[in-house]
Formats: structure tokens, sequence, C-alpha cells
């Protein structure tokens, strides 16, 4: 190994070490935690009929327009889409069977967020709704990539697309929450999420995750052996979600995937905020970089430039 | 040492070939199908859906494209931080190659942005940032395309500088002078932004946590992107050298491509055997019984291969066994990487994906405008070593 190619190892060793050191704090990056105030529903299979009246009122609440069958009537959507931002949909296995909504989660540690560049998706500090803008939306479509839950949509079909979701019908609100009579901190008549407000067995309701837990926990007390392994869905899924599940069947067979505890973004963000934390590492590599090459470059035989120098 | 002093000329000859004409078909081809998705959207022309948002044009032209324009990177590792001059011939070409998977990869991905308008935004807005190893992934493209530009200037400045037009005479001197005295600044950045955003193309798919199939997901996923992009680097400088020398009648330097797939031989080794071990340390051996379990053998197998043909020294000195390794390990790196943007990604059963025509027009067309651009690029301006100045550098 000649000298100069020695000297470049080390000085790189250095660069390297420079990186680790800076990666060392981030290794704990702190589980995130709900903000006090963060707004939520609760969906509870056994009350829920199978209506579908959420499913229109969030049609219309949102202003999309449903698909139509070629005799020009509605029809009811199968699936989240780029025209569907709530579902019902029902598991049937014999007499096994369970409706179950889907609309987005509200995580408490987006995945959609944290890939999102420009902050287009946002974490709300007050209610926790993950809510989106456009104005600073590139298309990636890096958010439908990394939600775990495969709610985030996009219109394909259009020249001009956005993404697609549930935002706890934020464009309803007008004035501030408060508790109510029902016990819950709820938004004026109208300014709710609308596919709660109009549920006619109360199989999904909202108020802030706190209300929705104990609630959850007063409906499993009270009925015994009804719930499955007696707790919600949502409470440490993935970092924990501000849509709480209560169901009598298995999460799995209902399309609540067993997420483990630890929110979807911890492993690329401990990495990433490692890394660039104060973007210390890249420059000590920077450095060492162009220390390696400014010796080698006056240690070698190496004529002047022009003929050589540039990177000829 | 002499071969410190490498002459580059300007291939020059007929560029309308017939062969140059077909890729101006397919261009034209993939162009037309770009004008279709830009008027009536990305569902237009693509099968892409909201199961699988990402396809073949990121899969195989950002984050496969990006990592065969990693030549630049690869030899300019060895030359300038571990100083084996000897490898000098290649860098321009190199660099060329680069400049040319990386811009493309960039069209690539403006074709794909479904609010590709917005784009400009992402480096403006900076107190917007997140910490998305995708904003890494874009700022640290764009400017390493512009590092790519500013390290291969010295081909036109050549060109440029003993030509008729007086201010390009000028522009030119003062930019070899420029090149000279900030060398090695450069350089260090055309080092440092790939190691950094080639790393986060890993990264980004950590994102994707949940749905990506255990054999590919891990937290070595980075550094594993990384050294793969080394090894296709090699690959793609080994192959271009060799067709560049066929096609344009240069001197073949069999013997420094030799010692070059040694280095290759080297990285490719390291790299399978850090793959295969990880997922034996991370205990998810028991998954390869599985067909997923398969896909994940034969990208083993295919870069297994390669490496058993160069650990042989004499296969080594054979051109043939070169290039057909060389073609083997870009084939492994390419499966490696739509694995685990594609493949290896599981967004529930209810979606499926395979590129629509129009689609893989696109693809092709990019593609096709890389390889004609290179054409034109080194029958223009002095990019490869040796020709009519005869001063051939042997390493
Ligand atoms: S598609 Fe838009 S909202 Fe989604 S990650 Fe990309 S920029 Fe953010
Ligand atoms: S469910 Fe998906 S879209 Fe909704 S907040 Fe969580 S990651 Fe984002
Ligand atoms: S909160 Fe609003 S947008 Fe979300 S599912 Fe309910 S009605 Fe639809």
């Amino acid at each position: 190994m000649t000298p100069s190619r020695r000297t470049a190892l080390k000085v790189l060793a250095g660069g390297g070490c420079a990186a680790a050191a800076a990666a060392a704090p981030a290794l704990a990056r702190e589980p995130k935690v709900a903000p006090p105030g963060a707004m939520g529903m609760l969906y509870d299979t056994t009350r829920c009929i199978g209506c579908k009246a959420c499913v229109f009122a969030c049609q219309q609440a949102n202003g999309l327009e449903p698909e139509r069958d070629p005799s020009g009537l509605h029809l009811a959507p199968v699936d989240l889409g780029a025209r569907t931002k709530n579902v019902i949909k029902l598991y049937k296995d014999g007499p096994r069977m369970s409706y179950v909504k889907a609309q987005c989660m509200h995580c408490v540690d987006p995945a959609c967020a944290s890939a999102c560049m420009l902050h287009s998706l946002q974490k709300d500090p007050k209610t926790g709704v993950v809510h989106y803008d456009p104005s600073y939306c590139v298309g990636c479509r890096y958010c439908q990539m990394a939600c775990p839950f495969g709610v985030a949509k996009f219109e394909f079909e259009k020249a001009v697309p956005k993404i697609v979701k549930c935002e706890l019908c934020r464009h309803r609100v007008k004035g501030e929450a408060a508790k109510d009579r029902s016990g819950f901190t709820r938004y004026a008549s109208g300014e709710g999420p609308a596919c709660c407000e109009v549920c006619p067995r109360e199989a999904v309701v909202y108020g802030t995750r706190e209300e929705l837990i104990a609630e959850a926990a007063r409906r499993i007390e009270q009925n015994p052996g009804r719930y499955f392994e007696n707790r919600a869905y949502g409470l440490t899924e993935a970092g924990g979600t501000q849509v709480l599940y209560l169901s009598h069947l298995p999460f799995g067979l209902i399309g609540l995937p067993d997420l483990g505890a630890r929110g979807v973004p911890h492993v690329a963000y401990t990495i990433q905020e490692g890394i660039y934390k104060g973007f210390v590492a890249p420059v000590a590599l920077y450095g060492a970089l162009a220390v390696a090459m400014w010796r080698n470059r006056r240690g070698a035989a190496a004529p002047p430039a022009g003929g050589e120098g540039v990177p000829s | 040492m002499s071969s410190h002093a490498v002459v580059h000329t300007p291939v020059g000859g007929e560029l309308m070939t017939p062969f140059f004409r077909k890729l101006l078909f397919f261009v034209a081809l993939g162009a037309a199908a770009a004008l279709w998705r830009f008027a009536f959207g990305i569902g237009a022309v693509s099968n892409l859906n909201d199961g699988y948002p990402w396809g073949i044009w990121i899969a195989f032209d950002v984050v496969t494209g990006t990592a065969l324009g990693c030549g630049g990177y690869a030899v300019a590792l060895l030359v300038y931080v571990l100083n084996k001059g000897e490898y000098h011939p290649l860098v321009r070409p190199a660099v060329l190659t680069s400049l040319l998977g990386y811009g493309l990869a960039v069209l690539a991905v403006t074709i794909d942005l479904g609010r590709y308008w917005d784009l400009w935004k992402v480096p403006v807005f900076f107190w917007r940032w997140s910490g998305s190893p995708q904003l890494e992934v874009a700022l640290c493209v764009a400017a390493y395309v512009t590092v790519l530009l500013v390290e291969l200037s010295p081909a036109a400045f050549e060109k440029w500088k003993d030509g008729a037009h007086a201010g390009l005479r000028r522009l030119s001197e003062a930019g070899l002078r420029f090149m000279d005295k900030a060398l090695v600044w450069i350089l260090a950045l055309g080092m440092l932004l790939p190691t950094m955003h080639q790393s986060s193309l890993g990264t980004m798919m950590l994102l994707a946590g949940p749905r990506l199939h255990p054999l590919w997901f891990t937290p070595w996923l980075p550094f594993l992107f990384l050294v793969n992009c080394i090894v296709m680097g090699y690959a793609v400088v080994v192959l271009e050298a060799s067709w560049s020398a066929r096609e344009f009648g240069r001197p073949r330097e069999d013997a420094m491509l030799a010692k070059l797939s040694r280095v290759a031989f080297f990285v490719a080794a390291f790299w399978l055997a850090f793959r295969a071990l990880e997922v034996v340390v991370a205990g998810d051996l028991s998954l390869v019984a599985s067909p997923i379990g398969v896909v994940f053998l034969v990208e083993l197998a295919l870069a297994a291969l390669p490496v058993w043909w160069l650990s042989n020294d004499a296969r080594r000195a054979e051109a043939a066994y070169q290039v057909r390794s060389a073609l083997m390990l870009v084939l492994a790196g390419t499966v490696y990487r739509i694995n685990t943007y594609w493949i290896a990604f599981n967004p529930g059963p209810q979606w499926s994906y395979f590129p629509a025509v129009p689609e893989l027009l696109i693809t092709f067309g990019i593609v096709a405008l890389e390889i004609a651009l290179y054409l034109w690029a080194v029958r223009t301006f002095p990019i490869l070593a040796g020709g009519e100045a005869g001063a051939v550098a042997r390493g």
C-alpha cells in the first residue's frame, strides 16, 4: 500500500467516525405522542349495521362525485379511492361476519407526513389531524408508498391531480370544540366529522383520543367477552392512531394489520436524522475527501492540470 | 508516470448511422407517450395505481438509472481518493455516462411526478423541508447533475479553446483555469453527493417498512444500496469502455479492465456476503422457503455468478469474461433495485401492477435518448482516450 493511499483510507475512516458520532444521539429518536387535544374517532364493529350512511355523508361533505353505473345511478364504492375517503366493507365467512369502516387513521407518528418533502401532508400540532395542502405537493406519491394502511389515494386520471384522504372533515370546522352533554369534546352540529354525525347507531363517534380510549374501556368492561382481546386497535399499533377500533373478530380479518408498536418512520428517521442532523457528518466527509485528494495530488508525480488535473 | 498524460480526442464520423436513426425512432415514440401523459394524466399511459403508486419509472429509470450512472463516482473513488492514476483514461467517459444517467433520471422523475410544476418549490421553500429521505435524494441529485456538468466542462472547453469563436475561446481558457484551481473541491463534492443520495435511495424504502418483505427490509438498506451502486458503477465502466473500443476502433485497455474487474470483484463479493449474512443474522433465513424467497435466491445467484467468474485470474484477463461478468453485475444490481422497489413491496392481495405499453415506451425512449446523447457527445467532444493523437495511456 502506498503511503498516500494509506493516508487516504485513514482520513476517510476519520470522516466515517465523525458520521457515526453524529448518528449516535439520534439513535434515541423519541416515540411520538398524540397532542393533548388530539381528535379522533372510535368505530365499533358490534354496533355497525352496514347502512353506509357515513359513506354517502362523507362524499357529500367532501364534494366527492360518486361513481355512476351506465344508467347514471350512483354506485356504492367498494374501496377507498380518489373519490372515496370513507368506505364500509363486509367480512363474511359463514356465520362469522362483520362490517368494517376504513378511512385515515390519523396516526400519532404518520408515515405519510414523514415521507412528504415539504409537509404537504402534515400533522396539526393541536388536533393531530393529518391534513393535506396541495400547494406544496409535487405528486410524488411517496405518501402512498409509506402509509401502512393504504389510505392515501391519488387522482391518477387527472392531468392536475391531488392526493385524496380523510382529513377528519377539518374544512367543516368553524368554531372551537367543547365538551358537550355526551361527555365528548365536539364541534357545533354540522361542523364535526360527517360520518360520525350521521351514524344512527353510534357505531362511529368522535371526540378527543383520551375520551375515546375511556369510552372503549367502558364498552369493554360493560360487555365482557364481546370484543377481540378485550382491547381497542390503535392504542399502540404503529406508534398509536387517533382512530380506534373495537372489533368482535380478530383485527387481522377486518383489514387492520399487525404493525408492532413502533411508528413506521422510526427506522428511516433514526438513520436520516442521525446522518444529517446539523449537517456535521456530510461536512466532515466532504473535508476528508478533499484532504485525501489534495494530498494525493500534491504527493503524486502528477503533472499540472489541463492535460491531467482536470477530470480528463 | 507517463500514463497520467491522457489525451482525449473526439471520435468524429457520421452521426446519422442506421443505429442512430433507430434510437431516434424510440425517442420519438417515448416523447409521444410522454405528451399523452402530460395532457391526460399518469393513469392514461400507465398501470400505476393506488396500491403500486411507483412502477417502472421509479424502480428502473430513477433508482436503477442513477446507479448505472455511478461509473463516474466509482472510478473517481479509485483515481482521486485511492490515488490509482492508471485508471485515468476511464474517468472522462465515465463522467459522461454518469451525467447522462442522472440527467435522464431527472427527466423520468419529471414525467412521473403528478404535480411536476411544484417541483421548483422543493429547493426554494427550505423552511418547509422535512426529514424525508426523498428530500435528501431530490436536493442531492439536482446538485450532483450540476457538479457532473462542471466536471465534464473541460471536454467542451478543450474543444472550444482552439475554435474560431473568440468569446468561447476566452471562456474556455478561464474555465480551464478555474477547473485547475477548484478541482479538488469539485471532485470532493462529486464524491460526497452520490455517497449521500445513493444511500438515501435505500433509506427511502425503509418508510415502506411494514409492506416491504423482511428479506429486503433491513436498517442496512442504505449501506447495501451504496455499495451496490459502486459495483454497478465499475461494471458499467467496463461495458462502456469495451463497447466504445469496438464501436469506434479505439484500442481496448484489456489489462486495465482486468485490474478494474478485480476491484469490481472485491466490492461485489463483499456486497454479496454482506447481503446474505445480514439475512442470516436478522434471523430471516426461514423466509427463503417461499415463492418470494426464490426471487431472493435468484437475485443472489445473479450476483454470485459474476463474482465466481471474476475470482479467477485467467478468466479475469479475458475480455469476454470481463464483459460477461460486467453484464451480469449490472443485471444483478438492476434486479436487486427493482425487487426492493417493486417485487418485494406488497400493498395487499387486491393490488397488482405490470407496466403498460406506453409506460414502457417512455422508459425505452429515455434509454434510447441516453445512448443517442452518448454517441453524439463522444463524436463531438474530446471524451474518449486515444485516437489519432496516438498517445494511448496504458495502465
Ligand atoms: S404526493 Fe404530495 S402529499 Fe404525497 S408525499 Fe408526495 S408531495 Fe407529499
Ligand atoms: S393512516 Fe396513512 S394516510 Fe392516514 S395518517 Fe396514517 S399514514 Fe397517513
Ligand atoms: S371524518 Fe369526514 S372525511 Fe373522514 S371519513 Fe368521516 S366524513 Fe369522511
